[in-house]
């Protein structure tokens, strides 16, 4: 690994979407908006802040998704990877170096839905908000590498678009937030305890419940996650190709 | 088949090369070396192998069999990942970032001193556009970015993918002298071509067709096997009778 090359990556990856005015505004816009959405549906309140807490992490998981696929999946057609793979970088810094950019825009975008849900829209929680920041975060990291990797599964920008359905609803059906998971049948269950998002949500409930909630283990099993996909993501890169 | 002695000092050797991609044969039995400081044109329709053989040689290809040698070193070799410049063919640069932008990762991808960067804008003759963003800027001068990023760090060997499609006559004619110039100070280039006057400014031809090498020669060998003049002529003749079709 090396830090020059993977900050350079980054740092252009950065720029990129410093050009894309429109693309920023999305990204911090619309989360917001969604957030105000669930909060008039529910008239604020009880209801809100238990749906609130988890949806924070979710749509910007979703959307960081979208992005990161996209955005990777680009320099994979475009011929720009190809050209890198004949130069002296490695395959980590050039994936960490998205992963590094894309993570600090998905830190803005939470930090900015969070600060507004909490000061505007009156979103109340047990625990600390730090927490809920911090897992929200985490979520949006989450999106971020489960981008990477699932973009090697794609060909086309057509097909990295329907791997958001494809994996991020059955996470969002099984993570506990429309059955709690110790309701579903078992074989959901099971299921459900090896997916990311689970642990988060389940993190994001404690938070919103206890005044002094425990979320390390949960944290703990979300890094790995984290750091599992990224190593995906370096792997499937691939130097020579048929 | 014309053979040629492999040589110790080549700058690239390719011995029996062979790339098989799903039922089709992209390349078969390829053997060519190329000299150092030497500007080689290469040549033949579409889907003869030209850039299979490229990005082989550059060391992206997955290989079926046979072996590709640049510098002394296997092609691909991370010691000559800032000795060896690539044009692919479609112009590869970030869209979304100015020519300046694109250059500047490049080079510090390449760990080139940052003056390469305004150098390579002189030698492609991009100064005014270097600051406007690549999307806005048209077909040819995309394929010059992607050329000026080619040409950071000085490399040993430059591998181009059809570089002067799309620009007109003045810019090849400039292009192409550059190439000249970088071959005369000792340079080894590669150089994919469609356009057949263009093959004489090569010192050496490669003639591609359905992934066997046709052709590999001087134009004035070839001239004389074909017994044509016109380089286009030379070019039909070979694709349609091959060497030992001459007249």
């Amino acid at each position: 690994m090396n830090p020059r090359l993977l900050l350079a990556t980054a740092g252009r990856v950065l720029a990129q979407l410093r050009h894309d005015h429109r693309t920023i505004g999305l990204l911090v816009g619309v989360p917001t908006l969604l957030m105000t959405l669930l909060w008039w549906i529910y008239d604020g309140g009880g209801v809100f802040d238990q749906a609130g807490p988890p949806l924070l992490g979710i749509f910007p998981m979703v959307i960081m998704f979208l992005i990161t696929s996209v955005t990777m999946l680009r320099e994979r057609t475009t011929g720009t990877l190809e050209r890198l793979m004949t130069m002296p970088i490695r395959r980590a810094d050039l994936v960490l170096g998205y992963a590094v950019a894309l993570g600090f825009a998905a830190l803005l975008q939470t930090a900015v839905v969070a600060t507004f849900s909490i000061w505007a829209l009156d979103l109340q929680v047990a625990g600390p908000e730090w927490m809920l920041l911090l897992i929200s975060v985490l979520s949006a990291v989450l999106g971020v590498t489960m981008g990477l990797a699932a973009s090697s599964l794609a060909r086309t920008e057509f097909q990295a678009v329907q791997f958001m359905p494809a994996l991020l609803f059955p996470q969002f059906l099984l993570c506990g937030l429309l059955v709690p998971r110790d309701q579903m049948p078992a074989a959901a269950e099971a299921i459900s305890d090896v997916l990311p998002l689970s642990y988060a949500v389940d993190a994001v409930k404690e938070v919103a419940v206890a005044p002094d909630p425990t979320i390390w283990p949960e944290v703990l099993v979300i890094g790995a996650f984290i750091i599992g996909l990224l190593a995906l993501g370096i792997l499937s890169l691939r130097r020579r190709s048929a | 088949m014309f053979h040629r002695m492999m040589n110790q000092s080549a700058a690239v050797v390719v011995d029996r090369l062979t790339v098989v991609r799903g039922t089709t044969t992209a390349l078969r039995e390829v053997s060519l070396a190329l000299e150092p400081a030497t500007l080689t044109g290469l040549l033949g329709p579409s889907g003869a192998g030209k850039t299979t053989l490229m990005r082989a040689i550059v060391g992206v290809q997955r290989l079926t069999s046979g072996t590709v040698t640049v510098l002394a070193h296997p092609a691909g070799a991370p010691v000559l990942r800032d000795r060896v410049g690539y044009v692919t063919q479609d112009p590869s640069a970030y869209a979304d970032l100015t020519v300046r932008q694109n250059l500047r990762y490049f080079a510090r991808v390449l760990g080139a001193p940052a003056a390469d960067v305004d150098r390579v804008i002189g030698q492609v003759e991009l100064d005014g556009q270097a600051d406007q963003v690549v999307q806005t800027l048209s077909g040819g001068e995309r394929s010059r970015v992607s050329l000026a990023a080619a040409l950071l760090g000085d490399p040993q060997l430059l591998v181009l993918d059809e570089p002067t499609v799309g620009l007109d006559p003045v810019l090849r004619r400039d292009l192409w002298a550059l190439f000249r110039s970088l071959a005369d100070t000792g340079a080894t280039l590669l150089v994919s071509s469609h356009v057949m006057d263009e093959a004489t400014r090569c010192d050496r031809l490669l003639l591609l067709r359905g992934g066997g090498l046709l052709a590999d020669g001087t134009l004035a060998e070839l001239q004389a096997q074909t017994g044509q003049s016109d380089p286009e002529q030379v070019f039909l003749h070979l694709i349609d009778h091959g060497i030992g079709g001459a007249a």
